[in-house]
């Protein structure tokens, strides 16, 4: 495989003895920090892998990634311990630290990980293995080519002598540091780790309540602390009454925090400090605060929704972002024309673990941090900035997260924790968001509004599409915001006249990347709007969606965050659409009162197919029976236990996102607080999931997203074949079917 | 005034109001966290305890109503066979992803097989149903609670 020699060139590995003997190995690749770089991280570091054999065998491997949920910890060290031929039931896993210069990039986020690690884990794997070799061949005195290894032992085939790794690990790291040029890494059919169901590195902890989320954190002489804000997004505190806090039992202090006006790291607020969370938030209660909600009051859902079909109505988007062809004349020569409008809600991301972050003002100037984050590099940065210090004087601890969904790759509690620190110093001081804060609070998915067009021609193929996108921006532009589409947004390529345009309404709702950001929305609002043009013709989606890629090569390998990666094939599309029909029994009857409907999206380098079963209920309610997908992300399912468990979440979750979720905006301020009016999926709604992964010779891609888009389409097409109701607007409302 | 609440087994003294709930009595001046906030009304189900052997939300259980009431967290689920086989089966299916939820989850899966031995697949469901996992692991859960009724709550050798 060239893309691993390519690595290889760039690598570059040091070993060294451990303190209390033993070996100990790091490899460095500085050709994935440039494109991690792009991602925002410091373009002077590297990824680097760790490892280290101690002379009793445990071999333990730094987990530098941030773990949610999504199984990092277990993956990645399988992927040294394939390679090193380690036996697992030796192999322990330590989390990191935040540290940059020594780890490179330590994110969660964007299915990157699987890409970017995929061959430097191995290597490291790989060049540890070597170097036993060569400590076993000094040993034994034979060739270390004629020496096998397995499970952590070296043996002379000819004469069946045999040595641990742990016998070998002193010795080893004297050895030289293998050329990384002539690492040569295993063969996909000889793997033993890669490729096996391994549980959850955390899980035996977990199950007996153990302390290891970031809200576990416990200190010696820790306090809590509860944060007010204004529900109104964009507002200034002009008044609270924390003496009538401060009166209250159990209260420590109470104190107003000035925002530094940076909307995603400090807004205004009232910290209410106590020796019990519930009792700072009795407190809380007794605040009073007065705040200038300024401008944004007026915004709202209904506000957002009457300009979009203002900007309809104009006929003309803002801006043309992707175009080609003539697309006026296609319109005009069209056998028949297509059109209409698709909308979808503000979501918010709920992990089951609140925002927490645990902060430690000491004397020295340095701050120490316990924070559940996806980002804790960008949150160690950014907090560095806002108390004037430098990066190394703010000193982050990785906790495990209670779930991220991209609500912890902004750091804005992070913050919070920090600035009430620093009005208690020497004393570690808790801040736990309630439920509601974390719901009005939040930097939700953005809304959006699509007018879509398609024209035809006479024998059916589509000669013209048309996207008039309402979307949204801040007053000030600012960071990182999900609401856009990408220029070559399907079906844009295989389409001969284009025109892709936008208008962005100004807003102050806080905007992020939830699971799948722009996917979660545009698979719903494509796939459903290709469905209505193959039903114009008298066919089915899958079979357009065939039709639309025949013939079409697949695009050149680019380099792209992950480095290099392959582009977009069809031969990927295909083959998964077929395959999620065979297993759905796609053009057979469905039962009575069921229907089947078919969606595919493409996301993250992953290709997934899925069918959704459907029915309306006695009550008219929407009934979801069985999901069949069919996934490719590569060559090998590195751990088909996190694999499944990623797909069936992504299903489920996408399926709640169809049928139940919306943030709605009023008065400025989000009008949901709890699970009872944001009602995520529970387990009676959950149907019968069908997984299989397509293998194709790619290397593996991420798992945490791509499963997730094409169920919402699936869905909606499957109703209207049940209804003859199209569903253009999310979430489904059943009273559309009565 | 302090209460004098039965956790696990062990008597405890809780200097706190008594309107104060357990969940943060056990999380703050215990220090026993393995009983989770998730939402703080009785929603979601992490908080999930057994007041004498009832599943309770303890997010919403004040501290004055337990005097005399024996309260088991997930810290003490290991103590009982069926509490092992939960966790056993809950490793073996991989049930998890964040894991943030599970201790819920356990404390009601065994309260459910405690007075339902052997649930069929709706009982599941009805019983879990307000249990919340945002990660969606619902068909584990389902399997798990299946695999110990199959093997009515006995620990694999």
């Amino acid at each position: 495989m060239h893309d691993a020699t390519a690595l290889s060139r760039r690598s570059l590995l040091k070993a060294g003895a451990l303190s209390g003997g033993g070996l100990f190995l790091s490899a460095t690749i500085p050709g994935m920090a440039k494109a991690a770089a792009a991602g925002g991280a410091d373009a002077a570091s590297a990824l680097n892998a760790y490892v280290s054999i101690a002379p009793d065998g445990l071999i333990t491997i730094v987990g530098k990634n941030p773990e949610i949920g999504q199984g990092i910890k277990t993956m990645l060290p399988m992927l040294v311990a394939e390679e090193l031929d380690a036996d697992w039931d030796k192999v322990r896993i330590t989390q990191a630290d935040v540290d940059m210069a020594k780890f490179g990039p330590q994110l969660a986020g964007g299915s990157f990980a699987t890409p970017m690690n995929w061959f430097p884990m191995r290597q490291v794997g790989a060049a540890a293995r070597a170097m036993l070799l060569e400590a076993a061949s000094l040993h034994m005195m034979v060739p270390a080519s004629t020496l096998k290894t397995a499970k952590g032992v070296v043996t002379n085939p000819a004469n069946g002598q045999t040595m641990t790794y742990g016998e070998l690990a002193s010795d080893a790291a004297k050895s030289a540091v293998p050329d990384m040029q002539t690492l040569k890494l295993k063969d996909q059919k000889d793997f033993t780790i890669i490729g096996r169901a391994i549980g959850g590195i955390d899980s035996p902890r977990i199950v007996k309540g153990e302390p290891i989320f970031g809200i576990d954190t416990k200190l010696p002489g820790m306090v809590y602390a509860a944060f007010e804000r204004s529900p109104v997004f964009g507002a200034k505190l002009k008044s609270a009454n924390v003496a009538a806090a401060k009166a209250m039992k159990g209260v420590q202090d109470a104190f107003v925090i000035k925002g530094n006006g940076v909307y995603d790291q400090l807004v205004d607020g009232v910290a209410v400090v106590a020796d019990n969370w519930w009792l700072a938030q009795q407190a809380r209660a007794k605040l009073e605060p007065v705040w200038d909600n300024g401008e944004w009051t007026g915004h709202s859902t209904a506000g957002y929704n009457q300009a979009a079909v203002k900007a309809f109505a104009s006929g003309k988007p803002e801006e043309v972002f992707s175009t080609h062809g003539d697309v006026d004349a296609a319109f005009a020569s069209a056998a028949k024309v297509v059109e209409a409008d698709y909308s979808y809600p503000f979501l918010a991301h709920v992990p089951m673990e609140p925002m927490n972050c645990t902060a430690l003002s000491h004397a020295d100037g340095t701050m120490e941090m316990w924070v559940p984050s996806q980002m804790p590099q960008g949150g160690q940065a950014s907090v560095a900035q806002m108390l004037g210090v430098s990066p190394d004087k703010v000193k982050v601890h990785i906790t495990r997260m209670g779930g991220g969904f991209g609500r912890r790759l902004t750091n804005d509690y992070m913050h919070q924790a920090a600035a009430i620190a620093l009005k208690v110093p020497g004393k570690p001081v808790q801040l736990i968001w309630s439920r509601e804060d974390d719901v009005r609070s939040d930097f939700y998915r953005p809304a959006g509004y699509h007018r879509l067009r398609a024209a035809l021609d006479a024998k059916g193929k589509i000669t013209g599409f048309e996207d008039h996108f309402v979307t949204f921006t801040y007053p000030a532009g600012g960071a990182y915001n999900p609401a856009e589409m990408a220029k070559d947004e399907f079906p844009a390529k295989f389409v001969p006249n284009l025109r892709y345009g936008q208008t962005k309404l100004k807003t102050a709702v806080p905007m992020g990347a939830l699971r799948a950001p722009t996917s979660n929305a545009l698979a719903f609002v494509m796939q459903s709007f290709l469905d209505e043009v193959a039903h114009s013709q008298g066919k089915d989606l899958p079979t357009l969606m065939l039709e639309i890629v025949d013939g079409a090569q697949a695009d050149p390998a680019q380099t792209g965050f992950f480095g290099r990666q392959p582009g977009f094939d069809p031969a990927r599309l295909r083959a998964v659409t077929k395959k999620a029909l065979a297993m759905s029994g796609w053009g057979k009857a469905a039962p009575e009162g069921h229907a089947l409907g078919f969606g595919f999206y493409y996301s993250h380098l992953g290709y997934f197919a899925e069918v959704v079963e459907a029915s309306l209920n006695a009550r008219g309610q929407v009934a979801v029976h069985n999901v069949w997908a069919a996934g490719d992300v590569g060559s090998q399912i590195i751990n088909p236990f996190g694999a499944m468990n990623q797909a069936q979440g992504a299903i489920i979750d996408g399926l709640g996102q169809a049928t139940a979720l919306a943030v709605e905006i009023e008065g400025g301020a989000t009008k949901q607080s709890n699970f009872h009016d944001y009602a995520v999926p529970r387990i009676t709604m959950v149907p019968q999931i069908h997984v299989e992964f397509v293998k194709s010779d790619n290397p593996p891609t991420g798992l945490g997203e791509p499963a997730l888009p094409p169920v919402i389409p699936a869905l909606a097409n499957a109703l209207f074949k049940l209804t003859g109701k199209r569903v253009r607007k999310l979430p489904i409302d059943p009273k559309q079917f009565a | 005034m302090a209460f004098k609440v039965n956790i696990n087994g062990e008597t405890r003294e809780l200097d706190v109001p008594g309107e104060m709930p357990l969940l943060w009595a056990l999380r703050n001046d215990l220090g026993m966290v393995g009983t989770k906030f998730g939402c703080g009304v009785g929603q979601c189900g992490a908080c999930t305890v057994h007041v004498d052997g009832v599943a309770q939300r303890s997010c919403s259980v004040p501290v004055a109503s337990l005097e005399g009431a024996k309260v088991t967290t997930i810290e003490g689920l290991g103590e009982s066979e069926l509490g092992r086989a939960l966790q056993q089966a809950w490793l073996e299916e991989d049930v998890m992803q964040c894991g943030y939820c599970q201790a819920g989850q356990l404390m009601n899966a065994s309260a459910l097989l405690a007075r339902n031995p052997a649930p069929t697949a709706r009982q599941i469901d009805a019983a879990m149903s307000g249990n919340i996992c945002r990660c969606a692991c619902y068909t584990r859960i389902r399997e798990a609670i299946a695999q110990v009724a199959a093997k009515g709550g006995k620990v694999d050798a």
